[in-house]
């Protein structure tokens, strides 16, 4: 025992230890990992030098000079730094991602209880959906969608009109903007008024429920508070808000707001493709919440629609909401194939346009990266905290 | 230890073979057998598949033109075709040993894409291309219009300066493939296609009814197309200047395809030095002294390729312009050889 307690580092009663030799291996791996990334990253440095490539951030302060078919925020075609276009790459891929992220839910949620109806045609329809639309590629159903659009919708000089002032044609859909004026933050200030007091309503409905039983129209009242406050604030604080109405002049529609039509072929190829596999999910979730629990409520005297929101969705959740995150996340790769149709994202315009004029494939590609792993992370940290939250509690 | 060992001597090797890969062009490409030559994915006279697959147009007679000087043979040319954003990579990075894809020759790609143009083979220009419906005859009527434009090119620049100094408005749809790009036109998502002059003809000739479709005279832009080397080898970067300079010269001299085998025995100075009867200039470019003669017998002087796949004998019939020799108004010089 004596003996035992002294054993140096050196002595063989060290390294016949198991748990120390397992320490030392994984030092040894992980120091070698970093040797070979840093002998990766440093021959790689050293071959762009020797090319005489430049390298560096700097181009991020240059003036870009290209225009952009879609900007969220200002941009100017002559001034507008690389830095910016960056920006305004990254808030496209958002605005794409977000606008199809809420549609294929819907959609997917929809086609998913649609495949369990009891009614023969909704579900042999939404089979027929579900196995149509997943097994396409989803690059050929961009292309699909961007040519149907194109193709249906007529020229400018032809332009479908809707309520006068709306214009659908083969440049996009034309928008009368609203303008705001000074006071027009009363309206926003009405919007989030409404917004809380709802919250403590609900919150208080359902706590008299608990304790009472009681039943409260929550649905009519909320949305009655939310469209209500602001239209009266509107109309008390002289209606703020007026229309840049779309005019044409020219070869082109002048004012207004465009959504351009890759947007719409986009947008709606990717809600269309993403929600076959949310629906497969979700009827897979619903499937798995025993038969007996929907009997037990029906039982009780239950109204279906009542069943399927407390007893049998809080439980298919559990199941859903996995699988689910990966779509969310496949979502927001696949809109990189907004290349086939020029969509200005991310990838068609910074590792696109802006890596040709600058020619820094390195630096360009590797803020591309960045980019959709903080996206992705980002969700699945969002998801996962939700998913932990509305699992089983052990007690 | 013994793990440690393998490992440092792994890494030692990769070292080793990262330094190899970078040897001189000549005896790469000559090892190889065969010239790995950047092309684009189809810009009809300049590089494009016809319907049996075989590549055709100026660009790919340049690229077998450098084969047949370097490897004797002008059909020992491998095709990699590269869309505008690839190119340059693809070139510095040693996947191809030529690109000859009408690239435009600019300061800053000359200078900081670890690439070197080895001088111009077509002198081009940026011009539109539009619907004869729209009833436009300037450029300068065409405020407010819609482009169809291809990413990564100097096409999007000079349309952004042209604009924002005549004070006019315009919006870009930018494709990435020029097919992809005609196609956006074709369907009406934009109202004028800009692009160089020479690529215009090519879209209009591919459309269903070119009739109904009108180059507009205007030209925005200088757009000197050139073959591109990778920088720093200046071996290579001679052969393939001369090449170009040597096909020039047969046409100056009235030496064809046809004719060159006569042209051996030719009592003029310039066409033996040209085709190597006299002097060593083969040899001092690391050749033997019929690289020339190989080059003219296998792929035809620089007229005959222009009236083939872009002049008088091709469906784009674009007028020499300033692609004739020096001596006949054009910009076209070759360097002497001497």
């Amino acid at each position: 025992m004596k003996k035992n307690k002294k054993t140096s580092l050196f002595s063989k009663g060290f390294f016949n230890n198991p748990e120390n030799r397992a320490v030392i291996y994984q030092i040894v791996t992980l120091g070698l990992v970093i040797l070979f990334t840093m002998y990766l990253v440093g021959n790689l440095f050293d071959n762009v030098e020797k090319r005489g490539i430049t390298t560096g951030f700097a181009f991020l302060d240059e003036a870009a000079g290209f225009g952009v078919s879609q900007n969220l925020i200002e941009y100017n075609d002559v001034s507008s730094t690389y830095g910016r276009v960056f920006v305004v790459g990254v808030l496209n891929t958002l605005l794409v991602s977000a606008i199809a992220l809420v549609a294929t839910t819907i959609i997917g949620l929809m086609i998913g209880i649609g495949r369990l109806s009891s009614n023969w045609l909704i579900s042999k329809l939404c089979m027929v959906y579900v196995e149509i639309f997943r097994n396409i590629p989803i690059l050929l159903q961009i292309l699909f969608w961007y040519n149907v659009v194109l193709a249906a919708l007529p020229s400018p000089r032809k332009s479908m009109v809707f309520f006068e002032h709306a214009f659908l044609n083969n440049r996009g859909f034309i928008l009368p903007k609203p303008l705001l004026e000074s006071n027009a933050i009363y309206i926003g200030f009405a919007i989030l008024i409404a917004c809380a007091s709802v919250f403590y309503l609900v919150r208080w409905s359902k706590k008299r429920h608990d304790e009472t039983g009681e039943e409260f129209p929550i649905f009519k009242v909320s949305l009655s508070i939310l469209v209500l406050a602001p239209l009266i604030v509107y109309f008390v604080s002289g209606q703020p808000i007026s229309a840049d109405y779309p005019a044409l002049k020219g070869f082109n529609f002048k004012g207004g707001f465009t959504i351009i039509p890759e947007l719409l072929a986009l947008a709606f190829a990717l809600s269309i493709y993403t929600a076959t596999y949310i629906a497969e999910a979700v009827r897979a979730g619903i499937e798995s919440v025993p038969t007996g629990q929907k009997e037990a409520a029906k039982s009780l005297g239950l109204k279906d629609h009542i069943i399927l929101q407390k007893v049998v969705l809080p439980q298919a959740l559990r199941v859903i909401i996995p699988p689910v995150i990966n779509q969310y996340l496949n979502l927001i790769k696949n809109s990189s194939l907004a290349t086939a149709i020029g969509y200005p994202e991310i990838v068609t315009l910074f590792s696109g346009t802006a890596l040709n004029q600058v020619g820094q494939a390195i630096e360009i590609i590797l803020m591309t990266m960045a980019v959709y792993l903080t996206f992705s992370i980002v969700i699945s940290v969002v998801l996962n905290w939700v998913n932990a939250k509305i699992q089983i509690k052990g007690r | 230890m013994n793990v440690l060992k393998i490992a440092s001597l792994s890494v030692a090797s990769l070292a080793l073979a990262a330094t190899v890969s970078s040897a001189d062009t000549l005896s790469n490409v000559k090892s190889k057998g065969v010239l790995n030559c950047g092309v684009s994915t189809g810009i009809p006279g300049f590089s494009t598949t016809d319907s049996k697959g075989v590549w055709k147009g100026l660009d790919v007679d340049f690229c077998k033109s450098v084969a047949a000087a370097v490897l004797g043979d002008a059909s020992k040319v491998k095709y990699i075709p590269m869309t505008a954003k690839e190119r340059f990579v693809a070139l510095a990075s040693g996947e191809i040993d030529l690109l000859a894809r009408a690239s435009t020759w600019t300061a800053t790609r000359d200078t900081s894409l670890g690439v070197t143009f080895a001088g111009v083979n077509y002198f081009d220009g940026q011009g539109f291309l539009v619907n004869k419906k729209l009833g436009v005859s300037k450029a300068s009527e065409l405020d407010g219009a819609t482009f169809c434009i291809q990413a990564g090119t100097t096409t999007e620049l000079n349309l952004t300066d042209y604009f924002k100094s005549n004070n006019m408005e315009y919006k870009a749809v930018t494709y990435d493939t020029s097919g992809q790009t005609g196609d956006g036109f074709k369907k009406g998502r934009c109202d004028a296609i800009t692009s160089d002059a020479s690529q215009l003809a090519g879209i209009r000739s591919k459309m269903d009814n070119p009739a109904g479709y009108v180059i507009l005279s205007d030209i925005i832009s200088k757009e000197p197309l050139g073959p591109v080397v990778r920088q720093g080898d200046d071996k290579w970067f001679n052969i393939v200047k001369w090449t170009m300079y040597a096909t020039l010269q047969a046409e100056e001299s009235g030496v064809t395809m046809q004719n060159v085998d006569a042209q051996m025995k030719s009592n003029n100075p310039s066409v033996q030095r040209l085709l190597g009867v006299s002097g060593k200039t083969g040899e001092n470019l690391g050749l033997d002294n019929a690289w020339a003669y190989r080059v003219v017998k296998q792929v035809g002087n620089y007229g005959q390729s222009y009236d083939m796949h872009v002049g008088k004998d091709s469906p784009l019939d674009i007028p020499r312009g300033l692609n004739k020799l020096w001596n006949k108004g054009g910009l076209m010089y070759p360097m002497p050889i001497r």
